[in-house]
């Protein structure tokens, strides 16, 4: 196990500077520069942005510099925000993020796990079609269209929680959680439920229920260990892509997070803070499938066994 | 060895039509298909007509579903608005299913080196936050309608490489395959004849579960604003303008979203359907 | 044991359920003002930020020598208590406030402002908005570096409290330029202990740091989240100031930004979703605000594509707009038809241009142009960057063009930073734009289509409109300015280089505790004059 550890850690290197490389000249290739603005700058004044950040130096020399910039960790000022530098930046939005993802997975977690179990159990009856369908919403149903639903309904008619925000008046992180985590339980539900089929299919469950064990003991007991291993290898992949997909959901509740700033940054042409997030964003994702494929092949009896 | 398999297929069909709600899933899509198709000859209004004067109303005689602000048949824009949302998720899913068919096709057959590097770069691109690298592309390039097809397909061919990889690998060492090798018979023959069709069911699930997913990325960019150019719209972009008249003008929401989620709801049963009926592992005995 | 469960159940309920108080009905005890402010501000050096969300928060913290007046009209003292103004109109003199003092407590100098100046000119800052200064005498030359030596500029410190300006031409708007924050003063010893004069990346703006002159301090700055000032009593007007707190908030999404008014989360918002506009006018909604605002909505030509270079041609376009129908179907707002340039109304300038609406004059000028039906003409194409607003209009125009003129029409939706590129680069055809004024005097509309403006983007330059304005900014009787004006205004009605649509208002929600708040051309609403106060 040490030694896929070590080869994933060395091949994730590499695929990191592929991702800076290609995102840093896909960048420079838009129309369109960090400091256009409505009132447009005199050609002198741009001339002088640009020398302040570098921006008139050949594209080769440019590129090296911001390379070795990123090796030690440093991903350069933002330019659109003067004063600040996107590792800061990073670091305001991250947590935020984090934090969001933690909530939507537990919320898509519950949601989705209980589905799918009793899906599988009562398969092909109106518990089985239920259940997935409540759990499908997440994926039938836009964010950012549930999203103002939900705030419509409970924001500004019931007014029992608050409109946006997060961290700021209590209760605020409610709404956009269940927003976010609907948009995952469905792939939870789906692979809970096709695992839990798998499972209940086996002679030991077979063996269990002859036994005498009541339903509830079999199920939990016996059929939940193996047949939620799906689940854990997809929680992973999960929360990365809930890092880089909540910017719709922080948009429309107003979170200071990570996605926000991605998506400004872009259309701001903010160069220096979408190469830092997206590279952010890769190392994440990378990060994550390690663990998760760590933890499912740790969960694996089999493998255990071996 | 021919009614063997028929009658796995046959096993499968049964199966799924078992399933009440793949089956309702399956008619729903179909009628979907019939409407975006004859759009043009059903739909009462030109979707990009405005009628200033009217400007929203309500549903009513002239139109049925109402009309926005700018005085257009809400029915009509639903009905083009199909065809596009379609054919993005179709165009979209194609574009990745040739891709990821081929790669994996490729890879799990030769084996060895070939498979290795190849996957290697599968795995490479699984570490990209891709949503990252569509807005970059829309904003760099431009709302134009075939790049949004590439963007996306080349998305979401990955999976499907590394699954009907996986499918080959298993498939390898029947006896079949050995044997047509031992006929000497050529690498595209043995894709086509043998291979292919044994790994179409798994295809044909993901590809329908892909389609609704692909809808989905394209409203998200609608949103953000990198979607479809007006007076075009796909239903995505009815949806998001639905969103911020929601309280003034609700059919403006309903209708389209009704009719987004009901389709999507439709294909992903339908698709969920498919891989029940051809997965034996989940079947009741 | 069940009775303390269910008590247990029952506080939980009830303090889940119940309301927790809003901000604004706090804000009302603690006299702090919840601002909804648009985008994030870049930041708060005067010197390098460009944009209205800056400007509000900047407004609390530091001023100018003037301050603009809220009710509109004659500028009144800022860091100036009061000025002398020589008989050719070039000299100003300024005598700054006695107990004028920086929020550290260091008086307020000439000398400051003789610095700040020279730092907004030094060229390596790169500040995008020296061309207010420009019109002090030498300020142009020094910021293009044709002069090095800035005591050649027209700003001197006489003594402590005294500061004489010298311009190049008597220029009758000068004192309404001072309102806008490139002009204000910045603290010399805060900005240099944490980088150099031109460091654009300094962190002397951080709270704790900062140091200004203005009625607030800034307390904290939570990045996306909520920037937070305080009253700070070692200005020399603390007195008038009644706020205690403001706290800013970016809230980019409209309608999010609408939700969070109606839940009592903000005493005001930026802007107003454009669908809700009709609503609240028709619901009588108390917290709905449309004022007059120094704007206009136009239609760039680009003169120098072949299709629009013929003035008939682009008289045509602009004659087969319907603008009467634009403002009641489209925008619905209470905007106002526009047919010049500069909005009407400013410092007491009414322009006498008019635009018809004659489709019939419009298809027979396109016959002269040589096209006998609009399907001869080539496909025109529509620029605009992403915006709800911005489609409905470029829709409805393009109906009207293929109706009236037989003229087909495409839309090309860009997104901001793109759409800014295509128009300074030239890479379109007709092009949406707006022009908000930056001071209270038409100058700041046809300026902006002089040769050689970088704000043109038009392609068009007449040397006889360059003289005009020329000559009116140095006039000083205010009626022989004005005529010279109202010629130039009506030499861009004959030539079109733009097609004027609508004249701004500026509609948002403001908090029925608000007072101290009074509709502004500019829209400055200074945070000094403002009060909570409930009826």
């Amino acid at each position: 196990m040490i030694i896929i550890l070590i080869k994933r850690i060395l091949l994730a290197i590499p695929v990191l500077l592929a991702v800076a490389s290609i995102t840093f000249f896909l960048v420079r290739l838009a129309p369109g520069g960090p400091f256009d603005a409505e009132k447009t700058v005199s050609p002198q004044v741009l001339k002088n942005l640009n020398e302040a950040y570098n921006l008139n130096a050949p594209l080769a020399e440019q590129y090296f510099d911001y390379m070795s910039g990123i090796i030690v960790g440093d991903f350069g000022p933002s330019f659109r925000f003067p004063g600040r530098s996107v590792s800061e930046m990073i670091m305001t939005g991250l947590p935020v993020t984090f934090e969001l993802a933690i909530y939507s997975i537990l919320i898509a977690l519950i949601l989705g796990i209980f589905s799918g179990v009793i899906a599988a159990l009562k398969r092909n009856t109106i518990f089985d079609y239920l259940p997935m369908s409540i759990a499908m919403i997440g994926i039938c149903v836009p964010t950012f269209l549930l999203g103002p639903l939900l705030v419509l309904i409970f924001g500004i008619n019931l007014e029992l929680l608050p409109v946006s925000g997060w961290g700021q008046l209590p209760g605020d992180k409610i709404l956009p959680s269940i927003t976010l985590g609907f948009a995952y339980a469905a792939y939870i539900a789906r692979l809970g439920r096709g695992g839990m089929l798998e499972v209940l299919n086996q002679d030991f469950i077979r063996t269990a229920r002859s036994k005498g064990l009541s339903e509830t003991q079999v199920v939990v007991k016996h059929a939940m260990q193996g047949g939620l291993i799906p689940v854990v290898s997809f929680l992973g992949p999960a929360i990365a892509g809930l890092l880089a997909g909540s910017f719709v959901v922080e948009t429309i509740f107003q979170i200071p997070g990570l996605g926000r700033f991605y998506v400004e940054a872009a259309f701001n042409r903010d160069y220096t803070m979408i190469l830092g997030t997206t590279i952010f964003f890769s190392f994440m994702i990378v990060m994550f499938n390690l663990m998760s494929d760590l933890l499912a092949l740790w969960l694996n009896p089999r493998s255990r066994e071996s | 060895m021919e009614n063997h398999s028929s009658s796995l297929w046959s096993d499968a069909f049964n199966r799924l039509l078992s399933n009440k709600a793949a089956v309702t899933g399956a008619i729903i899509l179909i009628i979907l298909i019939f409407l975006a198709l004859f759009a043009p000859l059903i739909a009462p209004y030109p979707y990009a007509y405005q009628n200033l004067d009217l400007g929203a109303s309500p549903p009513s005689v002239d139109h049925l579903l109402g009309t926005d602000i700018l005085g257009r048949d809400l029915l009509s824009r639903i009905l083009y608005g199909a065809r596009v949302s379609l054919m993005v998720g179709f165009i979209a899913t194609a574009v990745a299913l040739v891709i990821g068919v081929s790669w994996g096709l490729i890879a799990g057959y030769f084996g060895g080196r070939v498979d290795n590097i190849m996957m290697r770069i599968v795995d490479v691109l699984y570490g990209l936050p891709f949503i990252i690298f569509i807005i970059l592309l829309m904003v760099i390039f431009g709302r134009n309608l075939w790049l949004l097809f590439c963007a996306i397909g080349a998305v979401e061919w990955l999976t499907m490489a590394r699954i009907v990889r996986g499918q080959v690998l298993t498939l390898k060492n029947q006896e079949f395959v050995l044997a047509a090798q031992a006929m000497g018979v050529n690498n595209i023959t043995m894709f086509k004849r043998h291979l292919l069709p044994n790994i179409l069911g798994p295809i044909a699930v993901y590809a329908t579960l892909t389609i609704p997913q692909v809808m989905l990325l394209e409203s998200f960019l609608s949103f953000l604003g990198l979607g479809i150019q007006p007076p075009m719209s796909s239903w995505g972009t009815l949806i998001k303008d639905g969103v911020e008249t929601m309280e003034e003008f609700s059919w403006l929401l309903i209708f389209p979203g009704i009719t987004f989620t009901i389709t999507l709801f439709a294909l992903n049963f339908f698709g969920d359907g498919l891989r029940d009926a051809l997965d034996p592992k989940t079947s009741d005995h | 044991m069940s009775k303390r469960i269910y008590q247990f159940f029952l506080i939980f309920i009830l303090t889940a359920c119940s309301q927790t108080e809003a901000p604004v009905d706090t804000g009302l005890i603690t006299k702090t003002f919840h601002w909804g402010n648009g985008t994030e501000p870049q930041g708060i050096d005067p010197h390098i930020v460009t944009g209205v969300p800056e400007h509000h928060v900047l407004q609390s913290l530091c001023e100018g020598l003037t301050s603009s007046n809220p009710k509109g009209g004659e500028s009144l003292p800022g860091a100036a208590s009061s000025w002398t103004i020589s008989e050719d109109g070039k000299i100003y003199t300024f005598y700054l406030q006695e107990n004028g003092k920086w929020s550290n407590g260091d008086p307020v100098t000439a000398d400051d402002f003789v610095w700040s100046w020279k730092r907004i000119l030094t060229a390596s800052l790169g500040s995008q908005y020296p061309d207010m200064l420009y019109y002090v005498k030498n300020a142009s030359e020094y910021h293009n570096q044709e002069i090095d030596d800035f005591n050649l500029v027209g700003v001197k410190a006489i003594d402590e409290l005294t500061l004489e300006v010298e311009l190049n031409n008597p220029t009758p708007f000068f004192l309404g330029l001072l309102s806008h924050y490139s002009t204000w003063p910045v603290h010399k010893n805060t900005v240099l202990r944490y980088g150099a004069v031109d460091d654009r990346n300094g962190e002397w703006t951080r709270p704790g740091n900062f140091v200004c002159n203005g009625p607030f301090n800034l307390k904290s700055w939570e990045l996306n989240k909520k920037i937070i000032v305080e009253k700070n009593p070692l200005y020399w007007d603390s007195k008038t100031v009644d706020l205690n707190e403001i706290h800013y908030y970016p809230v980019q999404n409209v309608m999010t930004e609408d939700r969070m008014f109606r839940a009592g989360q903000l005493h005001n918002t930026s802007t107003l979703p454009s669908n809700k506009c009709p609503v609240y006018i028709e619901d009588g909604n108390p917290n709905l605000k449309i004022d007059p605002y120094m704007g206009t909505y136009f239609y760039r030509f680009n003169t120098l594509n072949p299709a629009l270079q013929d003035v008939r041609v682009r008289k045509a376009l602009a004659y087969s707009i319907d603008r009467k129908k634009i403002t009641e179907k489209v925008t619905k707002c209470g905007q106002i038809p526009a047919y010049s340039f500069t909005p009407p109304g400013s410092n007491n300038y009414f322009p006498k241009t008019e635009i018809p609406y004659d489709v019939e004059l419009a298809k027979n000028l396109l016959k002269e142009a040589g096209y006998d039906s609009g399907s001869e003409f080539p496909v025109l194409e529509i620029l605009f960057n992403t915006n709800e607003d911005h489609r409905k209009i470029a829709l409805a125009i393009q109906q009207m063009w293929q109706e009236n003129l037989g003229i087909s029409v495409e839309l090309v939706n860009q997104d901001w930073k793109v759409y800014l590129n295509r128009e300074m680069i030239g890479d379109f055809q007709v092009s949406r734009a707006g022009w908000i004024g930056d001071y209270e005097d038409p100058n700041t509309f046809l300026d902006t289509l002089r040769p050689n403006r970088g704000n043109n983007k038009t392609g068009w330059e007449n040397p006889v409109y360059d003289k005009l304005i020329k000559q009116a900014n140095s006039t000083i009787d205010q009626k022989e300015r004005y005529k010279l004006l109202n010629e130039a205004e009506q030499l861009l009605i004959d030539e079109m280089p733009i097609a004027p649509i609508y004249t701004y208002v500026r509609v948002y929600q403001l908090h029925e505790d608000v007072k101290g708040w009074y509709p502004n051309i500019l829209d400055h609403h200074h945070p000094k004059y403002i009060r909570l106060q409930r009826d």
